[in-house]
This record gives C-alpha cells, sequence and structure tokens, in this order.
C-alpha cells in the first residue's frame, strides 16, 4: 500500500474530523432522553392542537376528522341562528379583552410593587441579601393553588380585610371583593409578584451606584436620578420582569377560577369549557393557539428590545 | 462591588469627606418611600399564608370565626380516605417524574455545557425550555387530546400518562441547577483523571459525578415540588379517580371550606419550605 505525505496528512484530518463528528453525535445522543420526552409530551402535542383547530366538533365532545375553518371564524365571529347574519361573538371578545386588560394590570402593578421592593433588596448590606431574596423565593415555591386559597380567605366577605374595616368603623357592610375582575387583578399580583422581583433584583445587583454618585454630582435630585440614571440602567431587568409577569397572567387558570367564579372567565377558563362543558374541541384548540400566539408576540417584542438594550449599552 | 470602590475613592480623598457624608446623612441609594413599599410587600405576601395557617388550628367549622387552638382538622384530614389517596399519589407522581427528569436533564446538561458551540446547540436549549415558555393550560389541553387517542388505541389509562407529563415540564427545572453547577466545575480533575488511565466512565463515576451531586439533588428537589405544584396540567390529563392532592383541593373548594383544607394547605407548604430551604443551603454552599 503505498502512503504518500499528503494523503497521510490529510488522513490525520479526516481522523481528526471523524473524532469531532463521533463526540458531537455523542452528545446528541447524551441529551436525546430529554428531547424525546419533551417532544412526545409537550411539543408534539401542540402540532396535534394546530391540527385539531382545523377539524369538525363531534357531538359528545371529540373531533370528527372532516376539515373546517369554522373553529377559526368562531373565535371572533358568531352566526345568527336564525336570520343567518354574521356578527362579532361579544362573550368571546369581552373574555379575550378582560384577559389582556387584567394581565397587563397585574403587571403594572407587580411593577410599581416590584420595583421598590427589588431596589430594597439590592442595596441592603450583601450577607443580608440572600435572606431578603430568599423571603421572596418561599411564596413562589409553594403550592400556587395554596397562595391562591391564601388570598381568598383575606379578601372574602368574612376575610381579614373587610373585617379589620369594619371593626375600624370604616365600612358598616362587607365589600364585596371576591368574584369581581379586582380579586383576579389581585390573586395575580400576589401569585406572580416574585416573577417580577427576581428579574429586577438581577440587574440591580449588577447596578453601578458610582453612576448614581454622579447624577447626585451633577445636581440631579433623587426623581431625576431615579428616573434617568437607575430606570435605564435596569431596563433589561425591567423589560423581562413584565414578560414573565404578562405570560402565566394571559393563560391564567386556576386564579380566575377561584377567585372570580364562574362569571368572570378569562382565556385559559374559555379554552378549558371548550373540553368540558362547551364540548366543542376544535374552538378550544383555536383558542390555544391564539394564547400561543399573543404570548409569541410578547416573547418576539421581549427578545428584540432586550437585544436593543444590550445594544446600546455597547454603543 | 460598587460600594467598596466608592469606599476606596473616600478613603483616597481623606476624613474631610467622610465626615460629611455623615453629617448631611446623605446615603446615594436612598430613594424616598422604596423601604416603606418594600415591607409593606413583605407583609403583604406572607399575610395571607399567615391567615391560612393559624386558622388550621381552629377549633371551630368556620375559616372566618376563631373558636380557640385544636388539631381537630388535621386529625380530621389524617382520617379522610380521599386525602390520603390523592396525597400517595402526588408523592408517587412526584418522585417518578423528579427522578427520571433529573436523570434525563444531567444527561442533557452534560451535553451541553463545557464545549465548543456545535450546530443545533441552541436548538437543544430551545427544546428543554420550551415547557417554560408555553402556558399551561395550552399543554395541559395538548396532552388531553393526544392522550385520549392513545387511550384509545392502547386500553391502558393509569397513572404512567400523568407521570410523563408531569416528567416533561419537570426537565427544564432540572436542568438548570445541573447545568449551573456544571458551568461552574472546572475541567482540571477530568483531565488528571484521563491522565491517569481513567476511561471516560470511570473519570464520570469518580470525578465528575462527586463534583456534580449538589447540582443533580438541587434539580431532583425542584423538579420534586414543580410536580407535586401542578394543579392545572394535572387537572386536565387525569383519568377519572385520579385526583392528586391539589386537583382534590381544587375540587373541594368548590364546595363550602372547613379548616381542613387549611390543614392539609399548611402541612403541603411546610414541605415545600423544607425542600426549598435545604435547596437554598445547597446552593449556597457552592459560591
Amino acid at each position: 500500500m503505498p502512503v504518500a505525505a499528503s494523503s497521510s496528512l490529510s488522513r490525520a484530518a479526516l481522523v481528526a474530523a471523524e473524532a469531532d463528528r463521533r463526540e458531537i453525535r455523542g452528545r446528541w445522543l447524551l441529551a436525546s432522553p430529554a428531547l424525546l420526552i419533551i417532544l412526545f409530551a409537550a411539543i408534539g402535542p401542540l402540532f396535534i392542537v394546530l391540527l385539531f383547530s382545523f377539524l369538525t366538533p363531534a357531538d359528545y365532545g371529540g373531533i370528527v376528522w372532516k376539515p373546517s375553518g369554522h373553529a377559526w371564524f368562531q373565535v371572533l365571529f358568531q352566526k345568527d341562528i336564525f336570520d343567518d347574519t354574521t356578527t362579532f361573538a361579544d362573550a368571546h371578545l369581552s373574555i379575550l379583552w378582560r384577559s389582556v386588560k387584567l394581565s397587563l394590570l397585574t403587571t403594572i402593578m407587580a411593577l410599581a410593587f416590584g420595583f421598590p421592593t427589588a431596589y430594597f433588596i439590592a442595596t441592603r448590606p450583601e450577607k443580608m441579601r440572600d435572606i431578603w431574596l430568599f423571603l421572596i423565593t418561599i411564596p413562589f415555591w409553594t403550592n400556587l393553588l395554596i397562595r391562591t386559597f391564601a388570598v381568598q380567605e383575606v379578601i372574602r366577605n368574612e376575610g381579614i380585610i373587610n373585617t379589620v374595616l369594619i371593626k375600624l368603623g370604616l365600612i358598616s357592610s362587607p365589600i364585596q371583593i371576591m368574584f369581581t375582575d379586582v380579586a383576579i387583578m389581585l390573586g395575580m399580583l400576589y401569585v406572580y409578584l416574585p416573577l417580577m422581583v427576581l428579574p429586577l433584583y438581577a440587574s440591580m445587583e449588577k447596578l453601578d451606584f458610582r453612576l448614581v454618585e454622579a447624577g447626585y454630582d451633577l445636581y440631579a435630585n433623587r426623581f431625576q436620578v431615579l428616573r434617568r440614571v437607575i430606570v435605564p440602567l435596569v431596563k433589561p431587568g425591567i423589560i423581562a420582569g413584565s414578560i414573565l409577569v404578562f405570560i402565566p397572567s394571559l393563560g391564567a387558570y386556576v386564579t380566575p377560577r377561584v377567585l372570580g367564579g364562574g362569571k368572570n372567565m378569562m382565556l385559559g377558563n374559555l379554552i378549558e369549557l371548550q373540553f368540558g362543558q362547551g364540548r366543542n374541541w376544535p374552538l378550544g384548540a383555536a383558542l390555544s393557539i391564539t394564547l400561543m400566539a399573543i404570548v409569541m408576540v410578547a416573547l418576539m417584542v421581549y427578545v428584540r428590545y432586550a437585544a436593543g438594550s444590550s445594544e446600546n449599552r455597547h454603543g | 462591588m460598587a460600594n467598596a470602590s466608592a469606599g476606596k475613592v473616600r478613603a483616597v480623598f481623606g476624613q474631610a469627606d467622610a465626615q460629611k457624608q455623615s453629617r448631611t446623612n446623605f446615603s446615594i441609594k436612598r430613594q424616598t418611600g422604596f423601604g416603606v413599599i418594600a415591607l409593606f410587600c413583605f407583609f403583604l405576601l406572607y399575610l395571607p399564608i399567615a391567615t391560612l395557617v393559624v386558622y388550621s388550628f381552629n377549633a371551630g367549622p368556620s375559616i372566618a370565626i376563631w373558636e380557640g387552638f385544636s388539631w381537630r382538622w388535621y386529625v380530621a384530614a389524617w382520617n379522610n380516605n380521599q386525602i390520603v389517596e390523592a396525597s400517595t399519589r402526588s408523592f408517587i407522581i412526584a418522585s417518578f417524574a423528579a427522578i427520571v427528569s433529573t436523570i434525563a436533564a444531567t444527561m442533557a446538561a452534560l451535553a451541553t455545557t463545557r464545549t465548543r458551540p456545535y450546530r443545533g446547540l441552541n436548538f437543544i436549549y430551545g427544546f428543554i425550555n420550551q415547557p417554560l415558555m408555553v402556558p399551561e393550560i395550552v399543554t395541559g389541553i395538548a396532552l388531553l387530546i393526544f392522550f385520549a387517542m392513545v387511550k384509545i388505541w392502547t386500553g391502558y389509562t393509569g397513572l404512567a400518562y400523568l407521570i410523563i407529563a408531569h416528567t416533561a415540564f419537570c426537565i427544564p427545572f432540572a436542568y438548570l441547577p445541573i447545568r449551573a453547577r456544571l458551568e461552574n466545575m472546572d475541567l482540571t480533575l477530568e483531565r488528571a483523571a484521563a491522565d491517569l488511565y481513567a476511561t471516560p466512565w470511570m473519570a464520570f463515576r469518580r470525578v465528575t459525578l462527586p463534583l456534580l451531586w449538589p447540582g443533580i439533588i438541587a434539580g431532583l428537589m425542584l423538579a420534586f415540588v414543580v410536580s407535586l405544584d401542578d394543579v392545572v396540567i394535572t387537572e386536565l390529563v387525569k383519568s377519572g379517580g385520579q385526583d392528586t392532592l391539589p386537583t382534590y383541593m381544587l375540587g373541594q373548594l368548590r364546595r363550602v371550606v372547613t379548616p381542613e383544607i387549611n390543614a392539609i394547605s399548611s402541612v403541603f407548604l411546610l414541605i415545600s419550605i423544607v425542600i426549598v430551604t435545604l435547596f437554598f443551603f445547597l446552593n449556597r454552599k457552592r459560591t
């Protein structure tokens, strides 16, 4: 077998490339159990949802394998049974509007409470910060349903708020908070607040206070320093926190079900209804895809802004 | 960091500056009212939880009127078959889901750290974190539809569906601490092992795994808590008679609520707090 110098060189390169390929193959193999489980029980089924949104509902739940765009039509419109006129589906629109409105309000409130809290933690002595953070994390890792139930105990007619207000003589009969939009918003605020505080804290921890000092040296007052120095510097945290609160609020199911009662539904409850009493699986599927689409838009806005603000930093 | 350098600057420019600071008591870090809001916030975070726990000890049947201290409702919950069954089911599902997802996540973390970027690396990241991006209700109904089909094909209606569903959404939670741990570990010891003729498997068993262990335990605990807490996906995926503790409670909240629910919640809270505290100290030791 004649072996030329050049061919042995290229053979060495080939062997190296082969080893490389084998290593990458090994890595894919290692990752495969996780990927397969998620494909099987999280991502794959989403495609079935997309498919089902284009099929015809069966009479008692489930579907008939007959293509139809009717579910998508039903998301926004309805046909009158008698004269066949098309009108907007008011019930769906009002639920959609409530979901967006309450999620936005929750996000704003969470920012209003979360920003000072994160700032407070970030300005504690270094050893104390872990303890304060721990206090924020504990409610976060406890059961969502239990926390919602705990909120219910506080805001119900016989709950602490009303009892205290009556004892103080400020009101004579309890304020009805349960089963209103306010209850849902308070519940979501309570449940998702840690999701706002944690990313805000992460970016405030890195805040360079020499810049704050420079602001004061240039005769800025506290509010100006806050608005012109601190807020722009922690903007990535503000955006991350807002997204982390907005997305789960939009898809909330447990909180509106427990605190809102049957009448004040949000998108999550409307979706579930189609698979329960509604027996309209394709409509439920179409509504799910709609919810996913709104979430995707929010995430894209986040990526765009997060990328934008990190570019500004370098520039 | 910023503090230290500010201190240095002050030291260099002498006492005058420091005296001025203490006289006017001007802290550059202070923002008016933030401390009050923050403390109010902590108060609000713990008020509902505290109320819940206090009323679990109520002697009376109401969750609003206090009638004295008693363990009555804990005993009642302990003797309630439905609650015992649901708790057992919750623990079985959470144990399986936590173990399987941690093993899968450990392998995935080994595959995605300490490497040159290769094609598909970002794809794997995205894939693993996907369950965190999609609203639970959407994953829930997707699994409801999919498993409804599988149930018809196979005729099997056992707990495996819930275990698989839980495993999938636990993977990202188990993955994050393990990956963080791996990224902080240095490669020197493993290289040394390889130099001493250890096979890759031996190097992994004797060097990598012992170093990685705290990360794996942390991942396991997070996955366990996340699985134990799940309501939405379980509620949609479960077949008849497969209530876990959270879905049982969700069902009960529709009826007249007695402090029994408070008692279960308090025990549940205690378990979560113990696990999270362990996790906290495990993570703290590392740094």
